[in-house]
C-alpha cells in the first residue's frame, strides 16, 4: 500500500498533568512519573479582548498547542496551512444550546451560535495568528487524530510545504457527558514538513493497517489514551519520546488503524 | 510544484473525473427534478412548518424523510441526516455506480469524504426535551456516536458501502462539502486512493433555524440573493454526492471533471465575511491557478449567494475584482435554500448539470438586482456552451473554498 511521508518538525501537548511537550516527553520516556491532574488551559493572549471573552475551552486548547508546536518548529504560524481534528466541538456551548432549545424560550445568543460550528477554533486561530492560508477541520470520532494526520501528510506530499496539525478534545457537561464520556481536555499539535531540516525530530510514513491500535506502557497514560479521542496520538508520541524507530498503530475507523513507520532523526 | 501564491494553497492539479453524481433537495429526489427546476426557474422554498419551529421564515425541506428506513443492521444510525443520506444515495443509480467503482479500486483504495455542519444534532435537541425530571439524564434510546457525532454520516456510509479506505467528515460550516473535494483530491493525487465518494449531507434542525434567526440573518420570505431588497437567507436541507475518479487512458476529453480547488481563511471575524471579500478572492484565484486557467476562461459562477446583505456585497466585490463585471453568475439558493454543510456538494452538482446540459441556471426570487453589486447576475435560465464553471462556498469562521468544474480534455 502507498505510504505518505512527512517529517515532524515541532510537537506540542497540553493535557491533564501535562503542561507541555517537554514534560510529556519526559513522562513518556519513563524519565519522570505521571501524576494526572486537571488540565489547565491558558488564556488566549494573542486574541483581541473582544474575541477573547467569547472563547470556550476548545478554542483556548487548540490555540495553545498550535502556538507551542509552531514555536517548537521555529515557524511563524501566520504562514502555515492548518488541519484541525476534533471529535466534538465546544461541549459546554453545545449543552447550553440544546438546553435553551428544549426550554420554552428557545433563544440562543449569536455568539453561542457561531461558537457552535465545528470550525470555531480554526476561525479564532486564523484571527489570532492572521493566517489566511487554507484551514480544514475534520472529524472521525475516536479516530479524529489519525484522520487529521493523514490529511496533513497528504497536504505535505502534494504541496511540499509545512502544515500544522492541531488535534484537541474537551469534555461535555452532564447529561451529554454520560453519553460521550471524555476524561479531560487534551490537545496535541504537530508541524509536518516535506523535507528533512536540521530541527526535524522524526520521519513518519503513514499507511492504513488492519492490525490493532497500540497501547502505551504507562498505566495512567493508557487510561488517558482511551479516555480522550485526541490522546489516541500517544503511541506515536511515546515512540518519539523514546527515540524509538519502529511502527506505531493508531486508532482510526472501525477495525482499520493508521500505521506509522517512524525513523527518529539523530 | 509550488503554490502560485501564499495562502491559496493550490498547485496545478490533474483533473479528476466526475463519473457519477446525484442530489436530493427540496426540489425533489435525484437529478431529474433538480434539472427541470433549474431550467424552468421553479423554487422549493415554503413557509417553515418544520417540527415545532415557530419562526417567521421559509425553508427548503426534503419530502419523504419521515418514511425513509435504514437497513435493519444499521438501525443505530437512524436520524434525519442519515435518512437523507440513504435516500439520496439510492437516486440515479448512484449507489450501484459507487459499488462498481469500489469493485474496480478495491475496498482499501476507495475513500469517503463527507461534509456536514450539524450532522444528527436534531436527535440531541429532541432528547433534551425528554430528560429525566429527577436526574436530568438523556433517554436511554439516544446514542451519541451514531447520530450526534459529526462523523455519523461517514460511519454510516462506510458500513453501508463496505469501504475500508480513508473515511472522514469535513465540518467547516457552510464550506464543509466543498472542502471535502479538496481532501479527496489530495488523497487521489498523493496516490493513496484511486477513487472517492465526495458529498455533503445537512438537515433541518432547531440549532441552525434559531441560531441564524438570533443573528437576524433569516429572511421572512423566500431568500432573494443579490437583490436590491435582499433580507437574509432561507435554510434548506440537502444531500449531494459525486463519484470522483482518477482519469485513465480511456477517459474521453468530454468527460465532466473537477479541474481546480482553492481554499483560504479570512482571518477576520467568526460570523461576518471580510467586507472586501479578500479571503473569497484568494480562494477563487487559487482554484483558477489549480485549474491552470485565466480569469477570462470562466464561463459561469455559481455564487455562494446566501441573500444576506454582507455576504452578497463581499462576494460581489471579490468576483468583480478577479473576474470582472461580465461573467454570468447566479445563486441557486433562491431555489434550494442554503443547505449549509451540504451546499458545496449540492452546488457542485448544479455545476455538473449546467455543464452536461449546457445552460446557465438563472437565480430565482430576485426581481431587481442590487445595482451596487457590479457583477452580471443572471435571473433567466439560458442555453450556453459552458466549458468551465466556478462554484463558491464560504462559511462561519472565515472559511472559503472555490471549485472549478469543466471537462477532462
Amino acid at each position: 500500500m502507498t505510504a505518505l511521508s512527512a517529517y515532524v518538525d515541532g510537537i506540542a501537548v497540553l493535557g491533564p498533568g501535562l503542561p507541555d511537550w517537554p514534560a510529556t516527553r519526559a513522562i513518556l520516556a519513563a524519565e519522570k512519573c505521571y501524576t494526572p491532574a486537571a488540565t489547565i488551559l491558558p488564556a488566549v493572549a494573542v486574541l483581541p479582548p473582544a474575541e477573547r471573552r467569547r472563547t470556550g475551552r476548545a478554542v483556548r486548547l487548540a490555540i495553545a498547542v498550535g502556538l507551542e508546536a509552531s514555536a517548537h518548529a521555529g515557524i511563524d504560524p501566520r504562514s502555515l496551512p492548518t488541519v484541525f481534528a476534533s471529535s466534538g466541538g465546544d461541549g459546554e456551548n453545545c449543552h447550553e444550546i440544546c438546553a435553551a432549545l428544549a426550554s420554552s424560550e428557545r433563544s440562543i445568543s449569536p455568539t453561542r451560535f457561531h461558537n457552535a460550528v465545528h470550525n470555531a477554533p480554526a476561525g479564532y486561530w486564523s484571527i489570532a495568528t492572521h493566517a489566511i492560508a487554507s484551514s480544514t477541520v475534520l472529524c472521525a470520532y475516536d479516530g479524529s487524530f489519525a484522520a487529521g494526520l493523514l490529511e496533513a501528510a497528504a497536504q505535505v506530499a502534494i504541496y511540499r510545504l509545512p502544515v500544522l496539525l492541531i488535534a484537541y478534545d474537551t469534555g461535555y457537561p452532564s447529561p451529554l457527558r454520560e453519553k460521550r464520556p471524555i476524561l479531560d481536555a487534551f490537545g496535541v499539535a504537530l508541524v509536518l514538513a516535506a523535507e528533512r531540516q536540521e530541527r526535524s525530530i522524526a520521519q513518519l510514513q503513514a499507511s492504513l493497517s488492519d492490525r490493532p491500535a497500540d497501547r502505551v506502557a504507562d498505566h495512567e497514560m493508557e487510561i488517558l489514551r482511551t479516555g480522550v479521542p485526541a490522546a489516541r496520538a500517544l503511541p506515536l508520541l511515546e515512540r518519539i519520546a523514546r527515540r524509538d524507530s519502529g511502527t506505531a498503530n493508531l486508532e482510526y475507523v472501525g477495525a482499520t488503524t493508521l500505521r506509522l513507520d517512524l525513523l527518529v532523526c539523530c | 510544484m509550488r503554490p502560485p501564491r501564499p495562502g491559496a494553497n493550490a498547485s496545478a492539479m490533474q483533473p479528476l473525473v466526475v463519473s457519477h453524481y446525484t442530489a436530493t433537495s427540496c426540489l425533489g429526489h435525484g437529478l431529474e427534478p433538480l434539472t427541470s427546476a433549474l431550467r424552468t426557474l421553479r423554487g422549493g422554498l415554503a413557509p417553515c412548518s418544520f417540527e415545532t419551529v415557530d419562526l417567521d421564515t421559509y425553508v427548503g425541506a426534503v419530502g419523504g424523510l419521515d418514511d425513509e428506513r435504514l437497513p435493519v443492521a444499521l438501525q443505530e444510525f437512524d436520524c434525519r441526516n442519515n435518512r437523507l443520506a440513504h435516500l439520496a444515495l439510492r437516486q440515479d443509480d448512484f449507489q450501484q455506480a459507487v459499488n462498481g467503482a469500489i469493485a474496480r479500486t478495491g475496498r482499501h483504495r476507495f475513500g469517503l469524504f463527507l461534509g456536514t455542519s450539524t450532522s444528527g444534532i436534531l436527535e440531541t435537541e429532541l432528547a433534551y426535551r425528554q430528560r429525566d425530571p429527577a436526574t436530568g439524564a438523556l433517554p436511554a434510546t439516544f446514542t451519541y456516536h451514531s447520530t450526534h457525532s459529526a462523523f455519523s454520516v461517514a460511519a454510516f456510509l462506510r458500513r453501508l458501502l463496505a469501504v475500508d479506505g480513508p473515511t472522514v467528515v469535513v465540518s467547516t460550516a457552510c464550506s464543509s462539502s466543498a472542502k471535502a473535494f479538496g481532501s479527496a483530491q489530495r488523497m487521489i493525487a498523493a496516490g493513496f486512493i484511486d477513487a472517492a465518494l465526495v458529498g455533503g449531507v445537512d438537515t433541518l434542525c432547531l440549532t441552525t433555524l434559531y441560531g441564524f434567526h438570533s443573528l437576524q440573518l433569516t429572511a421572512p420570505g423566500p431568500c432573494r440573493p443579490f437583490a436590491v431588497d435582499r433580507d437574509g437567507l432561507s435554510i434548506g436541507e440537502a444531500a449531494a454526492f459525486v463519484l470522483l475518479e482518477r482519469p485513465n487512458a480511456r477517459t474521453a476529453a468530454s468527460t465532466l471533471a473537477l479541474l481546480g480547488i482553492g481554499e483560504s481563511s479570512d482571518a477576520y471575524h467568526l460570523s461576518a465575511p471580510h467586507p472586501d471579500g479578500h479571503g473569497a478572492g484568494i480562494a477563487m484565484a487559487g482554484a483558477l491557478a489549480a485549474a491552470g486557467i485565466a480569469p477570462g476562461e470562466v464561463d459561469y459562477v455559481n455564487l455562494h449567494g446566501t441573500g444576506t446583505s454582507s455576504n452578497d456585497r463581499a462576494e460581489a466585490l471579490a468576483v468583480h475584482a478577479l473576474l470582472g463585471a461580465q461573467v454570468p453568475c447566479s445563486s441557486t439558493k433562491g431555489a434550494t435554500g442554503h443547505a449549509l454543510g451540504a451546499a458545496g456538494a449540492l452546488e457542485a452538482v448544479v455545476c455538473a448539470i449546467a455543464l452536461a446540459h449546457r445552460f446557465i441556471p438563472g437565480g430565482i426570487n430576485t426581481a431587481a438586482v442590487d445595482p451596487a453589486l457590479d457583477v452580471n447576475y443572471v435571473t433567466e435560465t439560458r442555453s450556453a456552451p459552458l466549458a468551465r464553471v466556478l462554484s463558491n462556498s464560504f462559511g462561519f469562521g472565515g472559511t472559503n473554498c472555490s471549485l472549478v468544474f469543466g471537462r477532462a480534455g
